[in-house]
């Protein structure tokens, strides 16, 4: 038995690698999506060109200035008089402008101690995209009150991500979508081909129990998104930057546990499904839009009705997102995901069950 | 008695909900015996072959093959059966020989332990065993399905339509393999939709409709054929038919390749039908006496249904 295991893998390895085109895009996908993610498609706090209005410059104010021009997410564009703050903006020669009081010190100073300074700067922004103006509008606010924040006034830190950079958030969720695009769409397909081009027929009439053989199916997809896994992580860390400051470990851990719950969701679809064109139906259907719309993915699951939220918990992209980011971005050791790893666990067991007890070993 | 016999089957029936599949069919397959299943289209013949290769499950009857029950016992069958389906079944994308070594792996041998049993057919395909079974021609790939049902050394072997889609040559050149296959002591069912083949095998089943319409040697079938038959044959082809038919003493007439065939009752007398055709007008016409073949004793027997 153990002979023949071996040579369904080695038979589905080859098709695998035979279908160079498919290959292809297995392995390209994740590097290609990680790239546009992490540079093309972000809006995260980047190349801000700042100009500035001071009526009185003082010490302060040059200090002021100074964090702007040396922090790398914005550019200084230059000084500018108040008049100018409109048409600069609409010519596109800065997308944002600090305004400094006439009376700055004494106003921060009083910032200092609490006692109001509310009017010490004004911040103009283009918010024609409005999500890179309000995470610019924060960041910049923080770089300019550095040193005297904290004080009395309630302030926004954002932690972890301080830039927003977008590649950070981005990557869990790429890693949730790729994982289960391979391994449950690819499974699920190729396990239907069988039933579609007729060969399940010969396959049934045999002493080899098809579950052998769908397993058999599942090992070189297993395979093939560890290597996406690898390449997502080394992408991550060295072309994105994302710190990883997590346990490695645990990271690869909760990944594999992912991958063997979607490879559990592939083999259910095909106990469901007859032809390929319908297993790829479902899968879009019942993964892709869930996975995109309500993992948290692109849009965060605290920001959805109450509804949506409940059928998000539904989603194990969810779970598996919510796990990596903590892991990945907060750095958070694996006790901190117990909850997401045991849901996973849940998950995984349940489906395994529902598609082995639908899983047939006659035709209809 | 059932350990004597290949296959069994005792009024076995299958419904796909309002349509009747298979209707009660009964007969039995001796062991060594090449058995032909012949029928057109819709007559169940894959439904049958799939009802004894475990595939699906019957709804009444019964049928047991190398003395197992298809029901009960449905792994054991597993384990000892070939099944070549209708339509190619084997990987395109693999070459030749790593397709007949997945299926040696599948049932647990290799391809040296039944080399022999296959080398008469494996020889043919052998030259292009590093050829993608894709791109093989249509006679070559059920060479190498034949060889894949039969690597395990298969004590019942099950064909259907295995000729189907083949040229003339290969046709020939199968049922010859089928032959040697027989004298190597491996039962056989095989379908086929062509009423020539039937006389390649020791005895046929005419099936239609899911019906039986009756089991025997293939001399014993056309034995059965108790009428005088005739080929007729003239210049109108469409109007002899039409005007053939309403003839008196004429049973039927029917298109039979280049032909028609006419079935006279008895005492009918030739030469009185050309002449009363000629007078109507039909040129070149002739009518000689011919020997019954399968496909009219089963055009005979469907009419009778």
């Amino acid at each position: 038995m153990r002979k023949s295991f071996g040579s369904f893998v080695r038979k589905e390895t080859l098709h695998i690698l035979r279908d160079g085109r498919t290959m292809m895009i297995v392995l390209l996908m994740p590097v290609v999506q990680m790239i546009l993610f992490g540079f093309a498609i972000s809006n995260e706090v980047n190349n801000i060109d700042v100009g500035v209005v001071v009526p009185h410059p003082t010490e302060s104010v040059r200090q002021a200035i100074e964090r702007i021009s040396s922090n790398p997410y914005f550019t200084f564009k230059g000084y500018l008089s108040a008049d100018r703050i409109d048409q600069a903006l609409r010519q596109g020669e800065v997308d944002a402008v600090v305004v400094f009081a006439d009376d700055y010190d004494r106003q921060m100073d009083a910032f200092s101690r609490g006692e109001g300074g509310e009017k010490a700067i004004q911040i103009v922004i283009d918010a024609s995209d409005t999500n890179t103006a309000s995470a610019g509008a924060v960041y910049l606010k923080s770089v300019l009150l550095e040193g005297h924040a904290g004080v009395v006034s309630p302030e926004t830190h954002l932690l972890y991500n301080p830039q927003m950079k977008s590649a950070y958030s981005f990557v869990p969720g790429i890693m949730g979508m790729i994982f289960m695009l391979i391994c449950a769409i690819m499974t699920s397909v190729s396990i239907v081909r069988e039933k579609e081009t007729g060969t399940m027929e010969v396959l049934l009439v045999s002493p080899v129990r098809p579950l052998w053989i769908v397993s058999a199916k599942m090992i070189p997809y297993f395979t093939l998104s560890c290597l996406n896994l690898l390449s997502i992580l080394l992408l991550a860390r060295f072309v994105l930057e994302v710190p990883m400051s997590g346990n490695l470990i645990s990271i690869v851990g909760v990944s594999m546990l992912y991958l063997i719950l979607a490879l559990a969701f592939g083999l259910f679809i095909s106990t469901v499904a007859q032809r390929q064109a319908t297993a790829l139906l479902i899968s879009a259907m019942l993964l892709l839009f869930p996975i995109i719309m309500l993992s948290g993915m692109a849009f965060p699951v605290e920001n959805m009705p109450g509804i949506l939220q409940v059928v998000s918990c539904v989603v194990p992209t969810r779970w598996y997102i919510d796990a990596v980011r903590k892991l990945m971005i907060e750095g958070l050791p694996f006790v901190a995901v117990l909850k997401e790893f045991f849901i996973l666990v849940g998950m995984t067991l349940m489906l395994l069950t529902v598609a082995l007890r639908k899983f047939n070993d006659k035709l209809e | 008695m059932e350990m004597n016999e290949a296959v069994v089957v005792e009024g076995l029936t299958k419904r796909y909900g309002a349509l009747t599949a298979l209707d009660g069919m009964s007969f039995c397959v001796g062991r060594g015996e090449l058995f032909g299943l012949i029928g057109p289209d819709g007559a169940g013949k894959t439904t049958l072959f799939r009802l004894l290769t475990t595939l699906i499950d019957a709804d009444g009857g019964r049928a047991a093959v190398d003395g197992f029950d298809i029901r009960k016992d449905y792994r054991l069958i597993r384990k000892r059966v070939g099944y070549m389906p209708g339509r190619f079944s084997l990987y395109p994308d693999l070459s030749v020989e790593e397709n007949l070594a997945f299926f040696a792996a599948l049932f647990g041998v290799s391809i040296s332990d039944n080399y022999e049993l296959i080398a008469p057919i494996y020889r043919q395909i052998e030259p292009f065993r590093t050829r993608r079974a894709g791109k093989l021609s249509g006679g070559m790939k059920q060479k190498l399905a034949l060889c894949c049902a039969l690597i395990h050394r298969p004590s019942v072997l099950f064909l259907d339509e295995p000729t189907t889609g083949v040229d003339a040559v290969s046709r020939g050149e199968f049922w010859e393999m089928l032959g040697q296959l027989k004298n190597r002591g491996i039962s056989m069912l095989v379908s086929t939709p062509y009423m020539d083949e039937a006389t390649r095998c020791d005895r046929v089943a005419l099936c239609n409709e899911g019906r039986l319409l009756g089991v025997d040697t293939p001399q014993g079938i056309v034995s059965r054929f108790d009428a005088p038959l005739y080929a007729l044959e003239g210049e109108n082809m469409y109007g002899l038919l039409l005007e053939t038919r309403k003839m008196p003493g004429v049973v039927a007439c029917y298109p039979f390749g280049e032909s028609h065939h006419l079935v006279g009752c008895e005492g009918f007398d030739p030469h009185r039908l050309v002449g009363e055709l000629e007078r109507m007008g039909f040129c070149g016409v002739s009518v000689r006496a011919v020997e019954p073949g399968i496909e009219d004793v089963f055009i005979k027997w469907m009419s009778h249904e």
